[in-house]
C-alpha cells in the first residue's frame, strides 16, 4: 500500500507527535508498504529516507504558547506537490485540527484520507471560534483515530463524529539493547526512576520515602533518576543527608540515555499514584527487560498482566513499596523470571501491532473511497 | 492688623484655589486617562474584527486562517492585566493576547511574497488595507493612552497631590504595553510589499 503521513510539527524538534509518526511510518515500512512523510523540518536537518522536508516551521503563537507550524500558501504548494508525485491509496493526517501541513493536506486533497487526533483539547470556545475555518478540510476526512479515550472525547465534544481509539505504541526494538551507564548497576543493587521529579502524580516522593527504609538497610543500594524538575536541589532535600550521595539525579535525558539508564539499573519503580492512563515509560522498561515493582494502580495491573509481569504495591505506601523491592533485590531467579515475562507482556503493545490495527482502517476507508489525488482548484476555501 | 488679616484670608484663598484646582487637574487627567483607554479599546476591538474578517475571508490558506482566528479568540477572552478586562474570563492577559495577534498578522504578512499570492483576488486590496490601517491606528491609540497615563501618574506622583491625597480612590493608572508593529525587527521595512 502506498500511505503519505503529514506531521503538522517540526521533525527537528522532539516531541509526542514527531515520535509517533516516526514509529508508525518504520513499523508500516517494516510490514513491506511505501511511506512517505511530510514534516516541516530545517533545511540543514538530516532527515530519514521516507521523511520529505516542508521548509522551516516559523514560530507563531498559538493557543497561549509558541508553536513552530507550517503555514501559508508555500507549504500549500508544496504539500500539494508531494501528494501529486506520491500516488497515494491513503493519506493519513495527524492532528489536522492545528493550522499546519495536516489541515493544509486535508485541503488540497481529496480521497481516502484518514486523520489522528492526539490531543485532548480542554478549551471547547476555542474550537467555536476555529471550526468554521477548519470544516472544510476535516469534512473530508473518512476515517478518524484518537490516541486516547480522552483525544476521543473531546473529538466527539468539539467537532462531532466519532473516532476509534488506537493507542499509541512502544517500539520495543529501540529498548531490547542499550549499555548501561559507566558505573552502573554496581555491586550494591540500583533502582532506577523516569519521569518528571516535580508532578506529585509521578510519585517520586513515595519512592524517596522507601529509599529512607532501603538505603538504610543495604548500605550499598543506590537511586538513579532521570527527569525534569524545575528545581532538582528540592529533591535532595527530601533525602536524609546519610543517604544522599547514593541519589543520583541526571536531569533531563535523551532518548538514547533513557534506554542505557533503563539497563543501568537491578530494578524501576513506576510508584505513580494516578494519572497515567496507558503508563508508557513502564512499558518502556518492559522492552528493556527491566524488573519492575510498580503502584497498584488500573494501568500498571493491565499492562503488568496482574503482577505476572511485574511486582505490584499498594499505591502510595512507601512501605510496602520498600518490601517488594527488597525482594526483588535478593532474588535473582525471580528478577530473571520477570524480566523474561515483562518482555513477552509488552509484545502485546509493540508498534508492529498498532501499525496492523491502524492498516486495517486504511483498508476499510479505501474500500469506501478513491485514490489520493489534488483538487482541481486546490480547494476554494470557506 | 486689619492688613495682616487681609494678608492671611487672601493667602488661605489663594492656598485653597490652587490645591482645588490642582485636584481638578488630577481629576481632568482622569477622565483623559478613560476617554483615551475607551479609544485603545475601540482600535483593539476593531483591529481583532478586521483580522477574523481576513481569517474568514478565504483569500488565504486554511493553516494562515487557523493561526489568525484562534489569536483574535484570545483578544476576546484576554482577562485581567492591561488595561483591565473587556469581559474576558481566560487566564491570558489582555496586553499578551493582543501581542500575539500582532506575531501571528506578522507571521502571516511576512511570507515572501506574500502579496502576489493574494493579488487579484477579489477584495484581497481592501481587507489587507483595513487591516493595515487597523493595526496602525491601535499603534496610535496605545502612544496616545500611555502619554496620558504618564501626564496622570507624574501628577499623582507630587507630593502635594500625595500629602493632600488629591486623587482621592481614584486608581493610579496602568500603562499597556504590547507589541502593535507590524514591521519585522530585523527588516525595518513594512512587511508583504
Amino acid at each position: 500500500m502506498k500511505i503519505g503521513i503529514t506531521c503538522p510539527y517540526s521533525w527537528d524538534v522532539p516531541g509526542g507527535v514527531q515520535q509517533h509518526i516516526r514509529d508508525l511510518a518504520e513499523a508500516l515500512i517494516d510490514e513491506g508498504h511505501d511511506v512517505s512523510v511530510i514534516s516541516p523540518a530545517d533545511d540543514d536537518t538530516p532527515l530519514p529516507p521516507y521523511v520529505t522536508g516542508a521548509g522551516r516551521a516559523v514560530p507563531v503563537p498559538y493557543n497561549g504558547s509558541v508553536a513552530r507550524l507550517s503555514f501559508g500558501f508555500l507549504s500549500v504548494s508544496r504539500v500539494r506537490r508531494w501528494i501529486k508525485d506520491g500516488n497515494f491509496d491513503v493519506l493519513h493526517v495527524h492532528e489536522p485540527e492545528i493550522p499546519s501541513l495536516s489541515l493544509l493536506a486535508c485541503w488540497v486533497a481529496s480521497g481516502s484520507i484518514v486523520a489522528t487526533f492526539h490531543t485532548a483539547i480542554p478549551r471547547s470556545r476555542v474550537l467555536l471560534v476555529t471550526y468554521p475555518v477548519v470544516r472544510t478540510g476535516l469534512e473530508k476526512i473518512n476515517g478518524r483515530i484518537a490516541v486516547s479515550e480522552a483525544a476521543r472525547t473531546t473529538l466527539v465534544e468539539h467537532i462531532g463524529g466519532d473516532a476509534v481509539v488506537i493507542p499509541n505504541g512502544v517500539a520495543t526494538r529501540r529498548y531490547r539493547k542499550a549499555e548501561p551507564l559507566p558505573g552502573w548497576p554496581g555491586s550494591g543493587g540500583a533502582i532506577g526512576f523516569l519521569g518528571r521529579l516535580d508532578e506529585p502524580r509521578k510519585g517520586l516522593q513515595v519512592l524517596l520515602k522507601a529509599f529512607e527504609v532501603l538505603g538504610q538497610e543495604r548500605p550499598g543500594l543506590r537511586l538513579l533518576i532521570a527527569g525534569p524538575a524545575a528545581d532538582p536541589g528540592d529533591v535532595l532535600d527530601r533525602v536524609p543527608a546519610a543517604l544522599r550521595d547514593r541519589v543520583v539525579l541526571l536531569g533531563q535525558v535523551s532518548e538514547e540515555d533513557k534506554v542505557r539508564v533503563l539497563h543501568s539499573v537491578d530494578v524501576f519503580c513506576s510508584p505513580n499514584t494516578g494519572g497515567e492512563s496507558f503508563g508508557i515509560v513502564t512499558a518502556e522498561a518492559m522492552a528493556a527487560g527491566v524488573p519492575i515493582v510498580a503502584s497498584d494502580i488500573e494501568a500498571f495491573r493491565r499492562v503488568l498482566r496482574g503482577g505476572e509481569a511485574g511486582e505490584l504495591f499498594t499505591t502510595g505506601d512507601a512501605g510496602d513499596l520498600a518490601r517488594a523491592a527488597g525482594r526483588l533485590l535478593d532474588d535473582l531467579a525471580r528478577r530473571a523470571a520477570l524480566s523474561a515475562a515483562a518482555r513477552l507482556a509488552v509484545a502485546d503493545y509493540d508498534w508492529s501491532v498498532v501499525a496492523r490495527s491502524v492498516l486495517s482502517v486504511y483498508e476499510t476507508v479505501v474500500l469506501g473511497s478513491t485514490q489520493v489525488a489534488v483538487t482541481a482548484s486546490g480547494g476554494e476555501f470557506g | 492688623m486689619i492688613t495682616d488679616i487681609v494678608i492671611v484670608i487672601a493667602a488661605a484663598l489663594f492656598i485653597g484655589v490652587y490645591v482645588s484646582w490642582r485636584a481638578g487637574r488630577i481629576d481632568r487627567l482622569h477622565a483623559r486617562v478613560d476617554m483615551a483607554q475607551a479609544a485603545l479599546d475601540a482600535t483593539l476591538l476593531r483591529r481583532s474584527s478586521v483580522a477574523l474578517e481576513l481569517a474568514t475571508s478565504g483569500l488565504l490558506d486554511p493553516a494562515t486562517s487557523l493561526l489568525l482566528a484562534s489569536a483574535v479568540h484570545g483578544t476576546r477572552q484576554g482577562g485581567a492585566g492591561g488595561m483591565g478586562p473587556p469581559g474576558g474570563d481566560s487566564d491570558r492577559p489582555r496586553d499578551l493576547a493582543e501581542s500575539d495577534l500582532t506575531r501571528a498578522l506578522r507571521a502571516a504578512f511576512s511570507q515572501p511574497d506574500f502579496r502576489a499570492s493574494i493579488d487579484g483576488k477579489e477584495g484581497a486590496d481592501e481587507l489587507l488595507a483595513e487591516v493595515e490601517a487597523a493595526a496602525h491606528q491601535v499603534f496610535l491609540a496605545r502612544k496616545f493612552y500611555n502619554d496620558v497615563v504618564a501626564a496622570t501618574r507624574e501628577a499623582r506622583h507630587r507630593p502635594l497631590a500625595r500629602v493632600l491625597r488629591l486623587s482621592g480612590r481614584a486608581r493610579a493608572p496602568e500603562f499597556f504595553e504590547m507589541d502593535d508593529s507590524l514591521v519585522a525587527e530585523n527588516t525595518g521595512a513594512p512587511l508583504g510589499r
